[in-house]
């Protein structure tokens, strides 16, 4: 009797684990289902939007009138930027992708260039008309391999999830046919990248030289972890120093320290010991002072470092400490890029952190031209429903990345403000932005 | 007639003197909960904020909401009412602004302060109240700071990512992962939102794993400020990993920036 009771409830038992675990199965399943159709969306999107790209291209190219090519390289632009965000859909960080993310971006760039003019009065110059060609040879090509890769994906059932899985173990032997297609398609692009290095594709962000404001001698490692002890107020204890790879913008040395309490670092560049980055996490006390009294902290510092001209042009307060940004005053114009952030903690106006990466990497010697719209002009260049509040002549980088002077115009209209941008030489808007800084609280 | 006038006239000096004792009365109080002294600053949060809001809007310059914190809106204000008052404008809450706003506006703390509460749930209202008790700083703002361009959520999101990847991490080491991820945003080839960047597949090892669903605590939050504030103490990085797990070969091809904490930062 307790035999058969004992054989079934064990025959119940095993009938139950094996329905349990057939349904995780179907589950499992079910989930990378869902995985692999997401993948395989994103991939066949992206063929399809190469594909429209070579056409519009080709449209593009043949359409006769200026006034009819504005709206085929908006279109183009469209495509690219979709085409981008199947690129980011696809699992492929880890693979060398990133050459052909970045022929989409400079096809984006171009056609928004070009598109954003007014090609009636500016038409397409015979070099653009170059490019425009050379991009759409480039577009056919990958094209073609996309639809290899897309061919043998179809025609062998080839799943994304095995390629996350080749991914995964890349020591054993790779015959992935996704991977190598992929490889293939960013080999081709890499062979046109050296081609086009001339063409004028390259050369809408002119590169002007970095770091050009840091000067003075190499120092030594010694000589950095004297200093850093210093600025971070550490006397005795031990820092830890290393010195940055190939890698970096402009050879620096990097000190450390961390204890339970406190987390202290400092980026200093070799060449004349400026301190970059500075940053001391430590657990804050009661707040005593005010955003404004810890401004005046966070001016006698930039001082202490022989930063001058530099005036205040935001500041916010975030639960203790007050975050600053003073940008660079050139004469009476602004350079809103050569930007300095401080972190100033208000329980007794230490400073938490430094932040020179923006200006010391853009910072040089300007020569600026005088402005060729006068003050009084450029307010009728703003929408007439807003109230300009303040008006200043500033230096921004548009959206090539290159520097031009600008008015820079403060407003509001009902309860917003904007920041306007209007070129001071031929009175284009170059940038409106709304400014947000509060946000009503969730917690 | 002349009864009358005698009337008038009584009841007339009655008024002026309740007036000047009610003005005796009233303007001591006043003074006690007026402005301490720090001179406010566009950016400030808390009590005196809440304050300048309320005499400004008392005074028809103002006509947003009391939030207690120093926004655009209430800049505008400041500067229209030294205008309008002949001070120096420069959107300052200094000595002399506050003695005339003081002078020329009424200010009552517990009617404020229950209105601006009043539009939250019961439970924000209660802790609320609760810290004005404990804390002598007074009324806790209905606002926060936020950098230009990023929400609260996605700070929150940030944080996540960044308690995720990198909690085991020195305070830097997270500031540093916070970097990679807006970088990445700014990068061409990458995707250009938080979420984009976040949830690319096989971006970060947290995401896979579902490790970013963890709630971060407020060094990661803290960590994720200082990034978006401007702090990149990867030198522009777009990569990391740690070489004790990296599996890709690919990754060490890349050109190294340097290591902070147990990850190696590249270009």
């Amino acid at each position: 009797m307790f035999r058969w009771i004992s054989i079934l409830l064990l025959v119940i038992a095993g009938v139950g684990v094996g329905a349990w675990g057939y349904k995780e199965h179907q589950e499992k399943n079910a989930v990378l289902i869902q995985a692999e159709n997401t993948y395989q969306r994103a991939f066949h999107e992206l063929t399809y939007h190469m594909d429209l790209l070579h056409d519009k291209i080709g449209t593009a190219m043949a359409v006769s009138t200026n006034e009819r090519l504005s709206p085929e390289l908006v279109e183009i632009w469209r495509i690219t930027s979709e085409s981008l965000g199947n690129v980011g859909q696809l699992p492929l960080t880890l693979l060398p992708f990133n050459k052909t993310a970045h022929f989409l971006s400079q096809i984006g760039e171009f056609t928004y260039k070009t598109a954003a003019r007014d090609l009636e009065n500016d038409p397409l110059t015979p070099d653009e008309r170059n490019d425009l060609e050379e991009l759409y040879k480039q577009a056919e090509d990958i094209q073609q391999e996309l639809r290899n890769v897309q061919y043998a994906v179809l025609e062998d059932d080839l799943r994304w999830m095995d390629v996350q899985l080749a991914l995964a173990t890349e020591d054993e032997p790779m015959d992935n046919q996704v991977i190598d297609g992929f490889k293939t398609v960013e080999e081709k692009v890499e062979g046109y990248e050296e081609g086009n290095v001339d063409s004028s594709i390259f050369a809408l962000t002119p590169e002007r030289e970095e770091y050009q404001s840091i000067t003075g001698d190499d120092i030594t490692k010694d000589e950095a972890i004297h200093a850093s002890k210093e600025i971070l107020n550490l006397k005795d204890e031990d820092i830890t120093v290393t010195t940055t790879g190939e890698g970096a913008e402009v050879p620096m040395y990097t000190m450390s320290y961390r204890d339970d309490e406190i987390n202290a670092y400092m980026d200093m560049t070799k060449k004349g010991g400026h301190p970059v980055t500075v940053i001391m996490n430590r657990p804050l006390q009661n707040q005593t002072l005010s955003l404004h009294e810890g401004a005046l902290q966070a001016e006698e510092y930039l001082k202490k470092f022989d930063l001058k001209n530099m005036i205040l042009f935001q500041s916010s307060e975030y639960n203790g400490v007050g975050i600053y940004s003073y940008i660079y005053q050139d004469g009476d114009i602004r350079v809103l890029s050569d930007v300095i952030q401080l972190k100033v903690a208000l329980d007794n106006g230490d400073i938490l952190g430094f932040s020179g990466r923006n200006f010391y990497s853009n910072h040089y010697d300007r020569d600026i031209p005088s402005p060729e719209i006068t003050e009084e002009e450029v307010l009728d260049y703003v929408n007439e429903n807003l109230t300009v509040h303040e008006v200043h002549l500033s230096i921004i980088d548009n959206d090539f990345g290159e520097e031009i002077l600008v008015y820079e115009l403060l407003g509001s209209m009902g309860d917003d403000t904007y920041r306007i941008f209007i070129n001071a030489k031929n009175g284009n808007e170059e940038k409106v932005e709304k400014l947000s800084s509060v946000e009503a609280s969730f917690s | 007639m002349q009864h009358n006038k005698r009337c008038l006239i009584g009841l007339f000096s009655f008024i002026m003197v309740s007036i000047c004792i009610i003005t005796i009365l009233v303007v001591p109080t006043d003074k006690v909960k007026a402005f301490s002294p720090q001179i406010i600053q566009q950016g400030a949060t808390g009590d005196d904020v809440i304050e300048l809001q309320a005499r400004l809007q008392y005074i028809g310059f103002y006509n947003g909401k009391i939030d207690g914190v120093f926004g655009w809106g209430t800049y505008w204000a400041l500067r229209n009412f030294q205008y309008e008052f002949g001070m120096e404008i420069d959107g300052l809450g200094g000595t002399k602004t506050k003695q005339k706003l003081e002078q020329v506006t009424k200010f009552n703390k517990e009617e404020v302060h229950k209105n601006m509460y009043a539009g939250q749930s019961s439970s924000q209202n209660n802790s609320g109240t609760n810290n004005q008790a404990a804390n002598n700083q007074g009324g806790q703002p209905t606002s926060v700071n936020v950098p230009q361009g990023f929400s609260q959520n996605d700070i929150q999101l940030l944080a996540n990512a960044v308690y995720g990847e990198a909690r085991g991490e020195p305070y830097v080491g997270q500031v540093a992962v916070a970097s990679v991820i807006l970088n990445r945003i700014e990068s061409a080839t990458f995707p250009n939102t938080v979420a984009g960047v976040i949830f690319e597949p096989r971006a970060f090892t947290a995401v896979a794993d579902g490790q970013i669903y963890l709630t971060p605590n407020e060094t990661a939050k803290e960590a994720v400020l200082d990034a978006i504030n401007g702090w990149d103490p990867t030198g522009n990085a777009l990569y990391y990993f740690n070489p004790d797990t990296a599996t890709s070969s690919w990754i060490w091809s890349r050109p190294q920036i340097k290591q902070i904490g147990k990850h190696i930062f590249c270009k």
